[in-house]
């Protein structure tokens, strides 16, 4: 299938099923134990061909906890979780570049290696869908931005609120980059997620929007925020209404929440948005809350369960997990959302819908 | 407002804007962006669903004011939880404040303004932001007025938003530009109507789309009567709403429900709103002081003050003005005094003491001033036929009991005199005797009359720079003939520095004196005729004019030479911005131009100061202090402007050239034809001479904006002489027959304001038709008059080029007495006065500048390219030479 063809396939299914994400990246990573010298491409326990020893070998900074930079230096490990995630049942997998931006990668010194982290992510990840991909299960990839590590509408100096240690023009320079690399990589959907703060979201979504127009190509954008409280707002303030309406305009595939906290407490902000999105909903919560050692202990079929309620109740489009899933708890997922129909999306009628930190809708 | 229209009513708070608060634009000024927080709060409180925040203001650095406001919002939970609407004339301002709003908010505004293509560009950008837009009915035309115009606009934007952009139709929020009713301008009278007719349309024909307004825009002529105000805008949306406005800007925090206005003040205002009768504005006016219930009301209906013994009465209306029931006033104190002339010497004095004071003590303004002293004009008129009367009976000398006899004159060469029958005035008022010999008078003639009227001082007036000049040869006549009286000199163009270093040494005699504004010219007087003291203030200011013309000749700043200077020159790109071949080339000439057109853009500001109050207009008409003197005055203007237009007793008329030029040094020729084979005349121009480093700004002179002509590109210059001045004199005359100072300063002040107008009035028209190299221009009154556009117009005389007798070449070029009807006098002051001239460059580099100070160097290549001896240069830039000749 070409590209065309595969959006014209993941409507179609969007529209038959409920579409299953894949699970956590960093868990996985995780569980190689990788050390300072394996994150440079030294051989690994767990992979001993494919990566590239020589080239980061002498990086003048520690790169350990870099995960995007995997993609280069185990190529390997990332192919594996992908292909892991596609055999639990992924309709939809993502590429390892959520924090390949050049404002992330500043941490590491990494900014010139954005380009190539986000064409070879995209790669190896098209490389594992097209591998497991069948005319009756075809499987889709998802090119992610993440939230960076910095933010446009909070001040990190309490004494100078007016001040921003990034700027709307930087993180849509950042995104672009970022959003072309991937495009040219080959991914199917552009998902901009782990929104916490909703501005960073908008110089995104413009980014995605004008790397459309320059490249020609029009993929399916799919948000995500993230709430921190129980009562659904995001770092950033917004209630959930608020922060649909001022994603909107991206006239997104799906709208919807990762992260945050265990499918269980998410729940409300799922109804809420449920209600008011016309478009998809997407959620794929953490594996509970962690535990006192930050450990993500929620076994598949807890979460499963959870997710499987808001199936049942219509609720949803797009599944999957974040923080703390695995495999086993994809597979649990599929297997506990396979019977029921997908949410369908409402009429919503055409009013002025404004949003501050909260919604403000005219007449 | 019934509760149930105010339910989908969306207020958007207007507080937070600098051109519509004067309270915001200072504390943003101020960078005391905590108070102006405050502000933005109280909206929210007040029950803003939206707030409106603006900061275009020509002085701010708007994008940043907009970006630090809108940062420091959003950690305001309490204000940001409401949308934004990011209100802007410049999209650079809106596109920063995109940038710093994570809700979805609305851009305020796009239009059709500059054409299709920009408004699309515009539309596709504020959707890439997530927002929504306020939609002005505006396009190529201009902004739209009548019903049919604001309709047809918001639906060609809307087919346009909706079926190319793909913009939202709910998102659109068209603002089909509420107006000014009840101006006193017959045109403006059904404005209220023509936006809720256009409102109804818009709903009812353009789905989903919503309509909204700056409503405080509509009682514009009422401003100082905030009662009056907030009534009209009840009674405008009670009406708009009804038609489907569901927005508008407005005052959150201050709006009157519809059923708490009286009835009958209802009335009024639907008459006006719904322009239900023609003489709707009138009676709205009459009634709106009495429902503002302030002290101007009071002056009119409350007479209890008649009730009080007559000096009280007197003084009562000196103060206030009144001129009402002064002669009766005075007829009763004629009759209880035993002689006439103590009726002015008694409580005539005495309440003119009292508008002295309070005058000194800045608790009364100027304007009012004036018109106390038409009172006592009024006054004095009435008792002179009996002081004459008993004079002949008992066949003595009337004493003369005038604190002294000052002599005014505006001097040769020179018809500018409204500052000095102002300082006139203010000196009768303190019972001065004023012997005015006006304008162009001729030093001996000054002298002459001086001795004729045996007057105490000689008050000196100038407006342009050759008048300097001129009060020295005065000063130098008078040491020569003699005569030991002080001298006092002002005037726009006078300074203390130019009395101190050039007319100071010249008279010896006596004291020379230079007054900066009129209300120093009592204290200054007075001081030089008190027989005790005058010796040591004089001794004092001959000291202090010492020691500056000592400090001046020091303090001589170094200068380029001018080789060096003219290799600094400014070259503008001419490439990227290749001149524009003009429409028409040769002269056109404009008789009888329909003054209304000139009414609108007139800059106030100047015509405040003009009247000593000084502040920005239309902040000064809210100011504490000064607002209501100033309301007052603007009001009377309004008036008399008004009347001046509709009898068209003033004529306006102007001439324009424009002719292909290149430069060749500093000079500009100027050519017959295209062919530039026939020089048909050079203009000079000036260089600045400022030590400059490498690398530094360029050193200046009005040629470098013109193509040189050896690089072979083919340039073009402009001139102009526009004069509202035909009939000012007539009318001037007639008011100072009539005893009226003020209307006689008010109709040259109002004249100088529309020759102001209409010079940038005919500025536009030549960029965008004559000229044409600005055709697709698109600006706002204000933008207008912050001169936001491309090209300048510089006046022979001004700063960039100060030489006075280059006028002389322009009024040739432009035939302009003939054409125009100005004459130039002997230093070439235009007559009429009110009349502005100037040329025209192109080049959207040209800028102003000031000239600064020339050397030597300079002044004799000027001389040699001008024909004249050095002796004759140096006089006539005398006040721009860095070295004494």
């Amino acid at each position: 299938m070409n590209r065309d063809e595969r959006i014209k396939a993941l409507k179609k299914a969007a529209s038959e099923r409920i579409l299953v994400l894949d699970g956590a990246m960093g868990t996985m990573i995780q569980r190689h134990k990788l050390g300072e010298e394996e994150y440079r491409g030294a051989p690994s326990n767990s992979a001993a061909v494919g990566h590239q020893e020589a080239r980061f070998k002498d990086w003048g900074q520690d790169v350990k906890g870099n995960n995007d930079l995997l993609t280069l230096s185990q190529p390997d490990i990332i192919k594996k979780i992908h292909m892991d995630y596609l055999e639990a049942g992924s309709d939809i997998i993502e590429t390892n570049t959520f924090n390949s931006t050049s404002i992330s990668q500043a941490d590491y010194g990494m900014e010139e290696l954005v380009v190539e982290l986000n064409i070879e992510a995209a790669k190896l990840c098209r490389a594992a869908a097209d591998e497991l991909s069948t005319p009756e299960k075809p499987r889709f990839v998802a090119g992610g931005l993440g939230p960076t590590n910095r933010t446009a509408s909070i001040s990190p100096d309490v004494n100078r609120p007016e001040f921003r240690n990034v700027s709307f023009e930087e993180l849509v320079e950042a995104y672009s980059e970022q959003t072309t690399a991937l495009i040219e990589g080959g991914v199917d959907i552009i998902i901009i997620e782990t929104i916490f703060d909703t501005l960073n979201a908008k110089a995104a979504g413009y980014a995605v929007l004008k790397v459309f127009d320059d490249v020609g190509i029009e993929l399916p954008i799919m948000v995500s925020g993230t709430v921190i409280d129980k009562s659904g707002r995001n770092l950033s303030g917004q209630t959930p209404e608020a922060f649909w309406y001022s994603m909107r305009h991206l006239k997104p595939f799906s709208v919807g929440l990762n992260c945050s906290f265990g499918a269980e407490d998410l729940r409300p902000a799922v109804v809420d948005m449920a209600a008011i999105s016309d478009t998809l909903i997407s959620v794929y919560p953490n594996a509970g809350l962690p535990n006192e050692m930050g450990e993500y202990d929620e076994q598949p079929n807890t979460t499963a369960d959870f997710i499987e309620g808001w199936a049942k109740d219509g609720l949803v489009n797009i599944v999957g997990g974040c923080c703390g899933t695995s495999p086993d708890h994809i597979s649990a997922i599929a297997n506990a959302v396979k019977g029921y129909p997908p949410r369908t999306v409402p009429d919503i009628e055409p009013r002025l819908r404004l949003s501050g930190l909260e919604p403000f809708v005219a007449g | 407002m019934t509760k149930q229209t105010t339910a989908t009513f969306i207020n958007i708070g207007e507080r937070t804007n600098v051109t519509g608060s004067a309270k915001f634009r200072k504390l943003i000024e101020a960078d005391d962006y905590e108070a102006a927080l405050s502000v933005a709060r109280q909206q929210v409180e007040s029950g803003a669903q939206i707030i409106d925040i603006n900061m275009d203001e020509g002085l701010l650095d708007s994008e940043k004011a907009m970006e630090v406001f809108l940062n420091l919002i959003a950690s305001e939970t309490d204000i940001s939880r409401v949308p934004i609407m990011i209100d802007s004339s410049k999209w650079s301002v809106i596109e920063a404040g995109l940038k710093c709003v994570q809700g979805k908010s609305i851009v305020n505004s796009i239009s059709l303004k500059e054409g299709e293509e920009n408004f699309k560009e515009q539309a596709r950008m504020v959707m890439h932001y997530g927002a929504a837009a306020v939609v002005m009915a505006f396009d190529e035309e201009g902004q739209a007025d009548t019903e049919d115009r604001k309709f047809e606009i918001c639906e060609r934007a809307y087919n346009i938003l909706t079926k190319e952009v793909g913009f939202a139709p709910e998102d659109i929020i068209f603002d089909p530009n509420v107006f000014a009713v009840a101006t006193g301008i017959e045109e403006h009278n059904n404005y209220g109507v023509d936006f809720i007719n256009a409102t109804r349309r818009i709903r009812e024909n353009l789905p989903h789309a919503h309509v909204s307004g700056g409503i405080s825009n509509l009682s514009f002529s009422f401003r100082g009567n905030n009662a009056v105000r907030e009534a009209m805008h009840s009674v405008f949306l009670y009406h708009a709403i009804k038609a489907g406005l569901d927005m508008g800007i407005v005052n959150a925090g201050q709006l009157t429900i519809y059923d708490d206005i009286k009835p009958e003040m209802r009335e009024l205002i639907e008459d006006v709103i719904l322009n239900r009768r023609d003489d709707a504005t009138d009676r709205l006016l009459d009634a709106a002081d009495s429902f503002k219930g302030l002290s101007t009301a009071k002056k009119k209906k409350d007479l209890t003050w008649r009730t009080k013994d007559v000096g009280s009465r007197l003084t009562h209306g000196l103060v206030n003005g009144i001129g009402d029931f002064v002669e009766e006033d005075v007829e009763e104190a004629r009759q209880s005094a035993t002689k006439t002339i103590e009726v002015i010497e008694g409580p005539l004095m005495d309440g003119m003491n009292v508008v002295g004071d309070l005058f000194g003590d800045g608790k009364m303004f100027l304007p009012q001033v004036v018109k106390s002293a038409r009172v006592m004009k009024k006054a004095v008129a009435y008792l002179m036929p009996f002081i004459e009367a008993e004079k002949k009976e008992s066949g003595e000398e009337g004493v003369n009991s005038s604190a002294g006899k000052i002599l005014m004159a505006t001097v040769k060469g020179d018809v500018h005199d409204i500052g000095k029958n102002i300082v006139g005035v203010v000196l009768q008022c303190n019972n001065f005797e004023i012997v005015d010999l006006g304008v162009m008078v001729a030093g001996q003639t000054i002298l002459d009359e001086a001795k004729k009227h045996k007057v105490d001082i000689i008050g000196l007036s100038g407006l342009i720079t050759p008048s300097l000049d001129e009060m020295v040869s005065l000063a130098s006549e008078m040491e020569r003939q003699e005569f030991d009286l002080p001298l006092m000199i002002g005037g726009a163009t006078t300074s203390k520095i130019h009395t101190a270093v050039k007319v100071n040494p010249a008279y010896k005699r006596s004291q020379v004196v230079h007054v900066i504004d009129a209300s120093r010219a009592v204290g200054v007087a007075s001081k030089l005729l008190e027989k005790s003291g005058r010796d040591a203030y004089m001794a004092d200011i001959r000291a202090d004019y010492e020691v500056m013309a000592k400090n001046y000749a020091t303090k001589t700043k170094p200068r380029s030479r001018i080789e060096v200077a003219r290799a600094n020159r400014f070259v503008p790109d001419f490439e990227t911005n290749k001149p524009v071949k003009p429409e028409f080339l040769g002269i056109k000439s404009f008789d009888d131009y329909d003054l209304k057109q000139l009414v609108e853009t007139i800059d106030w500001t100047p015509f405040f100061a003009t009247w000593e109050m000084r502040g920005r207009y239309p902040d000064i008409l809210d100011d504490d202090v000064k607002g209501e003197a100033a309301r007052e005055l603007f009001g009377d203007a309004q008036k008399l402007l008004t009347e001046l237009v509709d009898e068209k007793s003033l004529k306006a008329q102007a001439v324009i050239g424009l002719w292909p030029a290149n430069s060749v040094g500093d000079d500009i020729e100027v050519y017959e034809d295209d062919t530039r084979s026939k020089v048909i005349a050079t203009l000079h121009s000036l260089r600045q001479q400022m030590e400059r480093r490498q690398g530094d700004k360029p050193n200046i002179a009005l040629s470098d904006f013109i193509a040189p002509k050896d690089s072979g590109i083919p340039d073009y210059i402009g001139g102009f002489a526009v004069t509202t001045g035909i009939g000012e004199e007539d009318l001037a005359i007639r008011y100072e027959r009539a005893n009226d100072d003020y209307n006689k300063i008010m109709v040259k002040a109002l004249a100088d304001r529309l020759a102001e107008s209409f010079a940038e009035h005919m500025h536009m028209r030549v960029r965008r038709e004559f000229w044409g190299y600005a055709s697709d221009e698109k600006l706002s009154n204000v933008e207008l008059i912050s001169e936001a556009y491309s090209g300048i117009r510089p006046a022979p005389g001004y700063p960039a080029q100060p030489d006075h007798t280059e006028k002389q070449t322009l009024f040739d070029l432009l035939d302009a007495e003939n054409n125009a009807g100005i004459k130039l006098t002997e230093s070439f002051a235009m007559w009429p006065g009110a009349a502005v001239s100037g040329l025209y460059f192109g080049h959207p580099q040209s800028r102003y500048f000031g000239l600064g100070k020339i050397a030597k160097d300079q002044v004799e290549d000027y001389a040699k390219r001008k024909g004249w001896t050095l002796e004759k240069a140096e006089k006539w830039l005398a006040p721009v030479l860095a070295y004494q000749p």
